[in-house]
């Protein structure tokens, strides 16, 4: 109703992601001072629904075409709940499924949107976000007073165990699907998991990572020989793996692993929000990149702007390759 | 049965490699000096609408708002393989940020009259404040629509397309066409045009200019303030040699443990 706060639950492979709970945590924040309700509105797999504990209420709405997500079925359930409840705030995460449903909703609810929050305060009856903008380099502080908005937010911004609550959820209500979602177009296929018998880069207590910079598949054979000299698996950021340099199973990232080794060496990363969040949690940082202003030194411990084609070969010698 | 038409839709955006400044108004970013170049995720889906041309016979039509060094852009998609390029002018003339809902709803002015299989863009811009240009398109459209996919494939009146999601997992979906596709990455590394072919492309001319009638801002909001982050850390900068840096780093990898040697 008119004061709440709702937040569309995401769940992969049988599990709520972790983007689920800090969206609920700040829902709960927000409703709670505003007077409303923390909805938490999860489609397909009623059953997790005693996981959202945190929320006053949990929507759930199953329906065949719920059972895998597509944009089209999730937007039509998702519009569904909100034309009937009209809350005030719609929270999403700029994940896969919250880019995919964030700008449709906005046009199908007819509601300013948000994109990439990092934070998010209401102002009377205003919402003031702060996104991210420009990968990272700039933030904006958007003002936006409207009756309903659409926050995308980007992960890590809220604790995820202010939405974490052993308690079942207040109430439960079951929303029985539109008929739109008889009408959905697209099919799901099947779903592709990662190639199992890749190294596990989440397990290893140091990574040797490396981004851009490197320039060229040929000149990875050198992190390659720093990486077997240190017994450490090879990881990298995003255009490395787009490329085709190294599998996807090495991708450190939002749309790749989240790793926490104990150290953690970037080469030629230059440190781009999606590739912080999957990183920015090991215990100890050390970045190399020609770019003294490049963001990855605001999470490094240690840096260094020497070219990674002079340093990488002295650690390997260093090391005893 | 006649030839699958895909629209690519490109974007001019600011080099992140160069510092970026608040303008005056401390509301958007100082344009004076910044180069504008094509967003990155923009030039993936040109490749893999050239792939699904190679691989089909399909004609890929480039089109892109009037925007800062966008001929170039153009003209570089031409060269690459991209058989028609189109430029809609009347918008954006003032030279500073438009919100994605208003290049939506400039594009969507433009494909109404189009006919079309695809509409295949970059899944997001640096400045998409506002929100991603797939989505938003679709939503106006009332197409399906997909984000973050890695392959399109074409047969028989539907997109066969992988959608990434985190953690290297993967869904394939199959969506009946006309559809709209947000390219995080393509199957291959985007193509280079030789600079000659460019300037071949140039001298024959070919962007059609196509006049659309400027909406008014649609974000619903207000940019209060545009300003770097705060710093709230950074890293201690080890200098000296490649040598010093290097036993300086082993020295600290050994204080964890992590370098027997």
């Amino acid at each position: 109703m008119a004061n709440d706060v709702l937040v569309v639950a995401e769940h992969l492979a049988g599990k709520l992601t972790d983007t689920t709970f800090e969206l609920l945590g700040k829902a709960v924040q927000l409703a709670g001072a505003s007077g409303g309700q923390a909805v938490a509105l999860l489609l397909g797999a009623p059953e997790l629904a005693g996981e959202l504990g945190a929320a006053d209420l949990v929507i759930t709405c199953d329906h065949p075409a719920l059972a895998h997500f597509t944009a089209e079925a999730y937007e039509a359930a998702v519009a569904a709940v909100l034309a009937e409840r009209q809350p005030r705030l719609v929270l999403l995460s700029t994940t896969t499924a919250g880019l995919d449903l964030a700008g449709s909703l906005s046009v199908a609810w007819d509601a300013p949107l948000v994109s990439y929050v990092v934070g998010l305060d209401a102002d009377g009856d205003t919402v003031v976000a702060t996104a991210q903008i420009y990968g990272g380099k700039m933030l904006a502080e958007v003002a936006v007073e409207s009756v309903r908005t659409i926050c995308a937010v980007t992960a890590g911004s809220f604790p995820a165990a202010a939405g974490r609550r052993d308690n079942p959820a207040a109430a439960v209500e079951a929303f029985a699907g539109p008929p739109s979602l008889d009408a959905v177009r697209s099919t799901f296929v099947e779903l592709v998991e990662p190639d199992a018998g890749d190294v596990d880069i989440t397990a290893a207590d140091l990574l040797v990572s490396v981004g851009r910079g490197i320039g060229s598949r040929d000149n990875l054979e050198l992190v390659e020989e720093l990486a077997g000299a240190l017994g450490a698996p090879l990881a990298a950021s995003r255009p490395v793996t787009d490329l085709g340099w190294l599998p996807k199973t090495r991708q450190v990232g939002k749309s790749g692993l989240k790793v926490k080794p104990r150290a953690y060496l970037a080469f030629g990363i230059s440190g781009a929000p999606e590739h912080l969040e999957g990183m920015s949690g090991a215990e100890l940082i050390i970045a190399c990149n020609t770019d003294a202003r490049a963001p990855i030194f605001d999470v490094a411990h240690y840096g260094t702007t020497l070219d990674l084609f002079d340093l990488v070969p002295e650690l390997s010698q260093q090391v005893g390759a | 049965m006649t030839a699958v038409r895909i629209v690519v839709a490109l974007k001019q955006v600011p080099d992140l490699v160069e510092e970026l400044e608040p303008s005056p108004e401390g509301t958007d970013v100082d344009r004076e000096y910044i180069t504008f170049v094509l967003n990155e995720f923009d030039d993936q889906a040109l490749e893999e609408a050239l792939l699904v041309k190679e691989a089909t016979g399909a004609e890929v039509v480039v089109v892109a708002l009037e925007d800062s060094d966008v001929d170039q852009t153009l003209y570089t998609a031409l060269a690459k393989g991209a058989d028609r390029a189109v430029k809609v002018t009347g918008a954006g003339a003032s030279g500073g940020w438009l919100d994605t809902h208003s290049r939506a709803a400039l594009l969507a002015a433009w494909l109404e009259g189009q006919d079309f299989d695809l509409l295949i863009t970059g899944v997001q811009a640096p400045d998409d404040l506002d929100g991603q240009l797939p989505a938003i398109v679709a939503g106006r459209l009332g197409l399906p629509h997909a984000s973050v996919v890695v392959s399109v494939e074409v047969k028989d009146g539907a997109a066969r397309i992988r959608q990434e999601f985190s953690a290297g997992r993967s869904a394939v979906l199959e969506v009946p066409l006309p559809a709209v596709v947000g390219v995080q990455a393509a199957r291959q590394a985007p193509r280079y045009a030789p600079i000659s072919r460019i300037r071949q492309t140039m001298q024959a001319g070919g962007i059609e200019e196509v006049a659309v009638e400027a909406p008014p801002p649609a974000s619903g909001f207000t940019i209060r303030r545009l300003y770097p982050p705060e710093k709230t850390s950074h890293a201690e900068m080890l200098t000296g040699s490649a040598g010093d840096v290097a036993a300086r780093i082993v020295e600290l990898l050994r204080a964890k443990g992590l370098v027997r040697a």
